[in-house]
């Protein structure tokens, strides 16, 4: 099996480091590069989507599970399919859309892998209703540190462990997924604008329950009386009737046809995004989006992925990267959410992807991170003096309102925190020491935090 | 491992009682190292600087090594890497000799060459190797402006970091692309024991200073650093000064 030696980074371009990069196309050259993965481990990686450091392992191997992207059988009447871990959810909608059924989950990018999503366990827009990725997972294999594989099924320790393990525990060969059934391949969007952070708490907390899918994006930049004005966008996918009659869609009304803009250059100076460039986009974000809007119908890469019409776009943070931080307090905590978005605001950090959404009832995944609540996602660059201690700031405000911040995403987190906000890190640890004593899953997310 | 802003969480210093390293553990303690082995010739010095920085919340050791004895880094290096990922490197050991002494006793001369050069010739492979094995970390090397355009007055103590300081880019340049990245500092003078009773010079700085540049060039994942900033303009002036106006310069 061919292995190369490359520099590999998470999607926010941070902390490189160097490894063996195997790609297995079958389960024997997977199990064959498990038990050939030497002193330093390996990790599964899927489209490198994590922002920080869970798909590195330095010294060791990587193994790129993207060769691994069989569909072995779809369910069409009951809604269920059974794939290799190495398929991306926009494989899995360009194959399932057709038929009537759409992913469970997604986040706000198509290019993640159903091995990643069951790792990082995922949610989307719709964790409210729906919960996060692993909910709708029936059963999947796993390969373990012994060379073996096992199915495992929802309700055991193993399962539990695996859901958000972040590659920790084994390489995901499989998996079988429930579908969520859908009419059209459109979205029905109703979109409001909210004038500070009170009235985008209040408009959330009221109607949320009415619609599928909620978010909303949130201006960081804005101060004053405007602190925490947003646009909130919620739907749900349009049932036929929804559609104009003589619209073409209409005839293929399950169609999926997602746009797709020119890649970001490979080379993009440092600074593009500083609080002068990203406080002109924010303005202009608010100002055009419709004060309310009901019903207009959206593509489902509109309304879920607007990222992806840009292949690359983490680069326009330049060669300094950034950092994404994504925490989650509990109900009850809104102080605390309200600290820290002022907090954010008056840093002045130029944040143009920041959302806020309201999680629902948690998934039993040890290291999963949504739990009921609210939970804040921005990106930052990471050159921007003073990030780091602000950050670390941060996670004390939000350890202390028993609030978590997402392992998928972190790069820079305070370890000590880990156990606070991750309750059942004990159990597991000592699963990891039973089933893989010599310690052969290794990321450096597991180094750096002593997962 | 280094986090998303490059700063380590373990730290090998190998001339644990130099300054300028101290400096540079008690600023990268304060962020997120936790784990720090301190190498040099045991002394009570080595000891207390420990203590120093085991009083800010750090696990800190010393090692018995001596950059005079390369037979035996290989040895002493290779225990501390085997005990867990080192993140940072920083080769701070060196000798400023006593130059007109120096050019007396050759013997003497050849100590500050051997320590300054070829124990850190030693020391930075051995490193470099276990840093490769690692797949990631950074070798902070201290160079010195003296290296830079040997003078009168130091020539002795300037060839060998010139010799140092060459060994260092061009280890650079070969662990590039392998996740490890080789940092050059060039200090101008640093008012430290090692200065104690000389005339300072111009643009002289303080140890606090280096540590603050060797920070600032962990962040940007430079590959030269000098200190202060200016004397990279202020050098890359000297290095084309005629021989015969350097030599009657006041430096």
């Amino acid at each position: 099996m061919p292995a190369e030696t490359v520099s590999v980074t998470g999607w926010g371009r941070t902390a490189p480091t160097t490894a063996r990069l195997i790609r297995p196309r079958t389960y024997e050259e997977a199990v064959a590069a498990v038990r050939d993965c030497g002193t330093r481990g390996g990790i599964p990686r899927g489209l490198g989507r994590a922002y920080g450091d869970a798909a590195q392992n330095a010294g060791g191997a990587v193994l790129d599970m993207t060769g691994l992207d069989r569909i072995h059988a779809i369910d069409a009447a009951d809604g269920t399919v059974l794939c290799d871990a190495g398929v991306s959810l926009h494989r899995l909608m360009q194959i399932l859309l057709p038929l009537g059924w759409f992913v469970p989950v997604t986040p706000g990018t198509r290019y993640v892998t159903v091995g990643g999503a069951i790792g990082a366990d995922i949610h989307g827009k719709n964790h409210h209703v729906s919960g996060s990725f692993s909910r709708h997972v029936l059963s999947l294999e796993l390969l373990t540190a012994d060379g073996g594989v096992h199915t495992v099924s929802p309700g055991t320790p193993l399962f539990d462990a695996t859901t958000g393990g972040m590659g920790l525990t084994g390489v995901i060969l499989t998996a079988t997924i429930r579908l969520h059934p859908v009419e059209t391949s459109l979205m029905s969007v109703d979109t409001e604008r909210a004038a500070d952070l009170d009235d985008l708490m209040a408009r959330l907390t009221a109607t949320d329950h009415r619609y599928r899918y909620s978010v909303a994006w949130i201006d960081l930049l804005a101060r004053g009386a405007a602190t925490g004005r947003a646009v909130l966008t919620r739907g749900d996918h349009a049932p036929l009737g929804a559609l104009p009659k003589a619209a073409r869609a209409r005839r293929d009304p399950l169609a999926f046809r997602p746009s797709q803009l020119p890649a970001a250059p490979a080379f993009l100076p440092d600074g593009l995004l500083t609080r002068r460039t990203v406080g002109l986009f924010n303005e202009v974000w608010y100002r055009r989006a419709p004060r309310a809007r009901a019903g207009q119908l959206q593509r489902i890469s509109t309304f879920f992925h607007p990222l992806d019409g840009v292949p690359h776009w983490n680069r326009i943070y330049g060669r300094g990267g950034f950092v994404q931080y994504q925490f989650v307090v509990g109900y009850g905590q809104e102080e605390a959410l309200r600290r820290i978005v002022h907090r954010i605001s008056e840093r002045r950090c130029p944040s143009f992807l920041a959302v806020l959404k309201r999680f629902g009832d948690a998934d039993p995944g040890w290291l999963s991170f949504p739990a009921p609540g609210w939970t804040l996602a921005l990106d930052i660059p990471a050159a921007l003096p003073g990030l780091d201690s602000f950050l670390d700031e941060l996670d004390e405000e939000v350890a202390a309102a028993g609030g978590r911040v997402y392992l998928a995403k972190d790069s820079r987190m305070q370890p000590d925190l880990l156990a606070a906000m991750y309750p059942r890190l004990g159990d597991f640890r000592a699963l990891r020491e039973e089933l893989d004593p010599r310690g052969v899953f290794m990321s450096d997310l597991a180094r750096r935090l002593t997962l | 491992m280094k986090d998303a802003f490059g700063l380590p969480q373990s730290l090998l210093i190998l001339g644990g009682t130099s300054e300028i390293a101290l400096a540079t553990a008690r600023r990268l303690i304060a962020r997120r190292t936790r784990t720090v082995r301190l190498a040099g010739r045991p002394s009570p010095r080595l000891e207390q600087a420990a203590e120093g920085l085991r009083a800010l919340g750090a696990d800190v050791r010393t090692v018995a090594f001596d950059a005079l004895d390369p037979e035996s880094h290989e040895t002493v290096l290779g225990k501390v890497f085997a005990e867990g990922d080192i993140d940072m490197v920083l080769l701070a050991f060196g000798i400023l000799g006593d130059q007109a002494r120096d050019e007396r006793e050759p013997v003497n001369a050849v100590r500050v060459a051997q320590t300054n050069y070829t124990g850190a010739v030693s020391a930075g492979l051995v490193s470099a190797r276990a840093l490769q094995t690692q797949g990631h970390g950074s070798l902070v090397v201290l160079s010195s402006v003296a290296g830079e355009r040997a003078r009168r007055s130091n020539f002795i103590y300037g060839s060998s970091k010139a010799g140092l300081d060459a060994f260092a880019q061009g280890l650079g340049d070969a662990l590039h692309g392998t996740g490890v990245h080789v940092m050059v500092v060039r200090p101008g003078f640093v008012r430290s024991r090692m200065t104690a009773g000389l005339d300072e010079a111009p643009l002289a700085t303080t140890p606090e200073a280096v540590a603050a540049a060797v920070e600032g060039g962990l962040r940007r994942r430079s590959e030269t650093v000098w200190v202060p900033g200016a004397l990279r303009l202020v050098m890359s002036a000297m290095r084309h000064v005629p021989r015969a106006v350097f030599r009657r310069l006041p430096v």
